[in-house]
């Protein structure tokens, strides 16, 4: 007898178990909760409207870098976008547009009738046949032909343009004389080859030349020419260039010949010769000599022109005729005035004997005042005389320099190759003749011989700008017809010297001599420092507990206990600074225009400060940095449309 | 010019240039005349304007009696009237590509126009027009595709071929008076409804994003064009509150000058300055970043403005009001109109370089801060002063008098937003 328990029975079956699943679903079923109720339609609405903003926004935010950096941009600059524009082409405008109105409408019609293109393209029928009746291969190879010969010549001008720049005098020397040598050749060949072309080109070259000697070209009328002609006397580099000027003129308006052969070679140099002389002579007279110019008597120049002229149509003539013919002229000039002149001088030499006072060289000024200091009560005509010698003289010793620097460069010109060896010789002459000279000048004036014992021509030289001034001064007093002031001819020459000496400091002080401004300055400051120092307060109130009234005072004792002494002022910032007044009163007027509270973005004082102490002006700054600091913070173009920013921009 | 920058050889930079700012703000205050014309023409109050999005010269005003005129700014005359609608002219705008323009109106209608006047012989007609339910209150073009939006009880989107609207978007029931696209980000709107509040909108959702509600009722409001999440309202209770639209709580700035309600807006296009019109017979700039305005426009003839717009090259401002003119006024007071010499140009650069450096000076700051107002406007202001201070010292003695913390102080940005809502 087993007892049977249910659960023994079941036991097989349960494994196989259809409804196992049904049971865990259940129990699975069991642990979940129920559905939630949905959630109102306000609810929901919010919920979408939270989550789309939370989205938004985030989109939003990624423009948060770019609005910050262009807040802080330094400058910004619209349009964001640089467009270009475009033109929009002509038959584009055309092709939209219709006639409509009936004036428009009548106007399309006359065009219309004459054929006259509207739309694309814009040719007229004729034009275009004119245009196919080239063809396509032929237009190209113009143009190919149009474009090398553009380019050639492009490349030339650059070559030329190259060429023109070098400086150098050598090349453009050296490159002239071979085109020259290259001409001569080119002609020589043609001479053999084609003489009738030859002839016609020797025909053109005479035509250039009487151009050349019509024209006042390479000659000394130009400017230039003429500003050599003054510089000649002193400057060497200027006298070569008058020179080089003239064989200039010279060369190109020497006749050409050439040695046909029924033609007689012996011929050329005479008509070369006088060729040549017609032009220079005026050169000679006017050109190289300007002092002749400002000369106020006339009758000397002429026969030192015909001399000069003379000089140059016999360039092979002896010194010898030179020096007598110099002192012809010397003569010459000494005979009008000569009665006087001669006349005065002896007097003078006399007196002069008499005093017999020893004279050293260049004394000439100092003797000639002490003479005038010596016997005041001089008489007027004697002193316009001797003023009148001392205008005749100098510009007698120029003309000697002038003409005597003519005739060497005359003589260096052209006979040098014939007169080589005579050269010594002629410099022995050249002193000789100098020599004669003064005896001829010094007729006029026998003082200056008995100085210039010597003659040594740059000690001359030298002293003519003195004896310039001399006249000039004398010229004055002669106008002025004043004895007293004829006395002094030399002094101003003295006094310019002297001038020449002082320098700019000098006159300076001596202009500002009356102000001590360093002194002022201390006393003002010593007034200052008076003014700073604090008031005794006087307290003192006459009559209180003794007499009072006009004529009283009131007692020491008194005074000396209402007299309050304040403290002793700090010392002063200036103290040690011996040039600077520091004030430290406030100034009213200026405190309304200062700062008194720090401003809103600026943290500490200092900062201010230094935004203010940064000078941003062009006086300060350079034009680079006064453009960067002045920059504008927003620039905008007129007429630009600025849109709004977009991604693209960014 | 070779010269010599030795600091020693030009003393006193600082008084020297002082003076030179001194100078440059007089000469500023001199020649500052910013009036430049007025546009007459049309026969009732001027209630909306338009800018040309491709044209600079052309401008669209439309009135309180329906006429929609277009101007030419360059020969300031009007070169098109049409007759658009029977009442007013609610809102209006250009498409972005200038072809064609939109206007909505008291008679119910949505109505499309051409930019070109008619042809010859042809009829002034619009290309569409949409007859809707409701009167619509204000209108916006999309910046860059076919898609406009109207206001009225709800926000309704467009597609332009359609006369039914894409979608309506409403949060709660209350009339909306102005709808802004972002030119930015142009999936996103901005409105405004009589009830106080400010929503947002998202186009691409559909749905709106979320809702401030102020101390009073916003007029319009405009979104900065060069930052997409910054937008400017023109509130009834005299203040402008540009808003960042990522942090509605509390406004950026709260812009205070007006003295009466604040009609409208516009941002200029370099996003760095707005324009305001106001009931209070003025226009204002305000910086955006500065609480009180640059600049007070006023004329003795102008009442009270309606609509104010700045042109798209920053140059100038147009503002319609209710006398029926529309008045063209230079955004900066005292500049030079025209081509400017080089010099010209590094002179005023350093003039202004240098009024902004002293501009804490209090001589410096006086001069440029001038302004002569009417006395109407003048006279408010000082009374709003005594009323704020009064308002100030009020509750400076309530807190002094209460136990502390238990009132508490709240800044000024936050005291008119009553409430954000999500």
């Amino acid at each position: 007898g087993e007892k049977l328990v249910l659960s023994e029975l079941l036991q097989p079956i349960r494994p196989k178990s259809a409804l196992s699943s049904v049971k865990k679903e259940l129990t699975r079923a069991k642990q979940k909760k129920a559905v939630e109720l949905p959630l109102s339609k306000e609810e929901a609405k919010r919920v979408v409207r939270e989550a789309a903003y939370v989205r938004t926004s985030k989109d939003v935010g990624k423009w948060q870098q770019v609005v910050l950096q262009n807040r802080r941009a330094e400058q910004l600059v619209f349009p964001l976008k640089q467009e270009i524009a475009t033109v929009v082409p002509l038959e584009q405008m055309a092709s939209a547009w219709k006639a409509r109105t009936p004036l428009e409408q009548e106007i399309f019609g006359l065009l219309h009738k004459t054929q006259q293109p509207i739309t694309d393209p814009l040719l007229t029928p004729e034009e275009a046949a004119s245009l196919q009746a080239m063809s396509l291969e032929e237009a190209r190879q113009r143009r190919a032909e149009l474009q090398k010969a553009r380019a050639v010549q492009s490349y030339y001008e650059a070559k030329a343009r190259r060429e023109k720049k070098i400086k150098s005098k050598k090349y453009h020397r050296v490159l002239k004389k071979s085109k020259r040598r290259k001409a001569l050749k080119e002609f020589e060949l043609l001479h053999k080859s084609d003489p009738e072309a030859a002839l016609a080109k020797l025909e053109e070259l005479e035509q250039l030349r009487m151009q050349e000697r019509m024209s006042l070209k390479h000659q000394n009328k130009g400017k230039w020419a003429r500003s050599r002609a003054i510089m000649a006397k002193y400057d060497l580099e200027a006298r070569k260039a008058m020179q080089e000027q003239l064989a200039r003129n010279k060369e190109l308006t020497q006749k050409v010949r050439v040695e046909l052969p029924e033609e007689e070679p012996g011929d050329a140099p005479e008509e070369d010769l006088a060729s040549v002389t017609l032009p220079t002579i005026p050169a000679g007279a006017s050109g190289a000599n300007p002092w002749m110019l400002g000369k106020p008597s006339g009758p000397a120049e002429e026969p030192e022109v015909q001399e000069s002229l003379g000089d140059i149509a016999v360039p092979g003539a002896a010194e010898s005729k030179e020096e007598m013919e110099e002192e012809e002229v010397s003569e010459e000039e000494v005979s009008e005035e000569e009665a006087l002149l001669q006349d005065f001088a002896q007097k003078r030499h006399m007196r002069q004997q008499r005093a017999g006072s020893p004279e050293g060289q260049g004394a000439d000024e100092t003797e000639a005042a002490s003479e005038l200091a010596g016997n005041s009560p001089i008489h007027p005509i004697c002193a316009e005389e001797q003023a009148s010698t001392g205008l005749e003289q100098p510009p007698q010793a120029q003309e000697e320099v002038l003409l005597s620097e003519q005739l060497g460069r005359v003589r260096t010109m052209e006979d040098v190759e014939t007169l080589a060896s005579e050269e010594h010789v002629e410099e022995q002459e050249q002193l000789a003749a100098a020599r004669a000279e003064k005896p001829a000048a010094a007729r006029a004036e026998k003082r200056v011989q008995q100085q210039e014992g010597g003659g040594a021509g740059d000690r001359r030289a030298k002293k003519l700008p003195a004896k310039k001034k001399k006249k000039m001064i004398s010229l004055q007093a002669v106008l002025a017809g004043k004895s007293q002031e004829v006395q002094c001819p030399s002094l101003p020459v003295v006094m310019e010297e002297e001038e020449g000496g002082v320098d700019q400091r000098g006159v300076i002080t001596e202009a500002f001599a009356g102000d001590d401004v360093v002194a002022d300055f201390r006393r003002e400051k010593r007034k200052a420092e008076e003014a700073g120092k604090p008031q005794p307060v006087n307290l003192v109130l006459p009559g209180w507990g003794e007499w009072g009234g006009t004529g009283l005072k009131p007692s020491t004792k008194k005074i000396k206990r209402f007299l309050l002494k304040p403290p002793p002022a700090p010392p002063r910032k200036d103290r040690h600074l011996p040039h600077v007044i520091i004030s430290e009163k406030r100034n009213i007027h200026a405190a309304a225009h200062q700062v008194s509270e720090l401003p809103f973005p600026f943290e500490r004082h200092q900062q201010f400060e230094q935004s203010i102490r940064m000078p941003v002006g062009p006086t300060w700054n350079t034009q680079r940095a006064f453009q960067k600091l002045t920059a504008p913070r927003v620039v905008t173009r007129a007429g630009h449309i600025i849109q709004p920013i977009s991604a693209e921009d960014v | 010019v070779p010269r010599n920058y030795d600091p020693a050889l030009h003393p006193f930079e600082v008084p020297r240039e002082y003076t030179r700012a001194l100078n440059a703000t007089k000469l500023e205050r001199v020649f500052a005349k910013p009036f430049l014309s007025s546009l007459d023409g049309h026969r009732d109050g001027v209630n909306c304007m338009a800018k040309h999005p491709k044209s600079l010269s052309t401008v669209l005003s439309g009135a309180c009696d329906g006429e929609v005129k277009i101007w030419n700014l360059t020969r300031r005359q009007c070169i098109r009237t049409i007759q658009a609608h029977e009442g007013f002219v609610r809102g209006m705008c250009a498409r972005f590509c200038g072809t064609s323009f939109f206007t909505v109106g008291d008679d119910k209608t949505v109505k499309q126009w051409k930019m070109e006047s008619p042809e010859y012989g042809e009829e002034e007609e619009p290309i569409h027009t949409i007859l809707g339910k409701t009167v619509y209150t204000g209108i916006d073009h999309h910046w860059k595709e076919a898609v406009f939006a109207t206001c009225g009880p709800q926000v309704d989107i467009w597609d332009e071929q359609r006369t039914s609207p894409m979608c309506s978007l409403t949060w709660g029931f209350d009339s909306i008076s102005s709808v802004k696209f972002n030119p930015i980000e142009t999936y996103l709107l901005g409105s405004c409804a009589s009830d106080r509040n400010i929503v947002l909108y998202d186009m691409r959702k559909s749905t709106p994003l979320k809702k401030v509600i102020l101390n009073m009722r916003t007029n319009t409001l405009c979104w900065n064009p060069m930052e997409a999440f910054i937008f400017t309202a023109a509130n009834e209770d005299y203040n402008l509150y540009t808003f960042d639209m990522r942090f509605l709580e509390s406004p950026v700035t709260v812009h205070m000058d007006h003295v009466s309600a604040v009609l409208d807006v516009d941002y200029s296009p370099t996003g760095k300055e707005f324009v305001s019109a106001s009931f209070d017979k003025s226009v204002r700039i305000f910086p955006v970043d500065k609480g009180h305005s640059r600049e007070v426009y006023h004329t003795k003839r102008m009442q009270h403005v309606i609509t104010v717009k700045w042109t798209s090259d920053n140059k100038y401002i147009l503002c319609g009001s209710d006398e029926m003119n529309i008045r063209l006024w230079k955004a900066n007071a005292s500049e030079k109109l025209g081509v400017l010499a080089p010099r010209e140009k590094a002179a005023m650069n350093y003039n202004q370089k240098l009024k902004e450096k002293f501009q804490y000076h209090p001589q410096i700051r006086r001069i440029a801060q001038h302004r002569h107002l009417p006395k109407s406007i003048f006279c408010q202001i000082k009374e709003q002063r005594i009323m704020r201070e009064a308002r100030r010292r009020k509750e400076l003695n309530r807190r002094k008098h209460s136990k502390p913390g238990s009132i508490p102080v709240v800044s000024e940005r936050k005291k008119h937003i009553v409430a954000v809502v999500k």
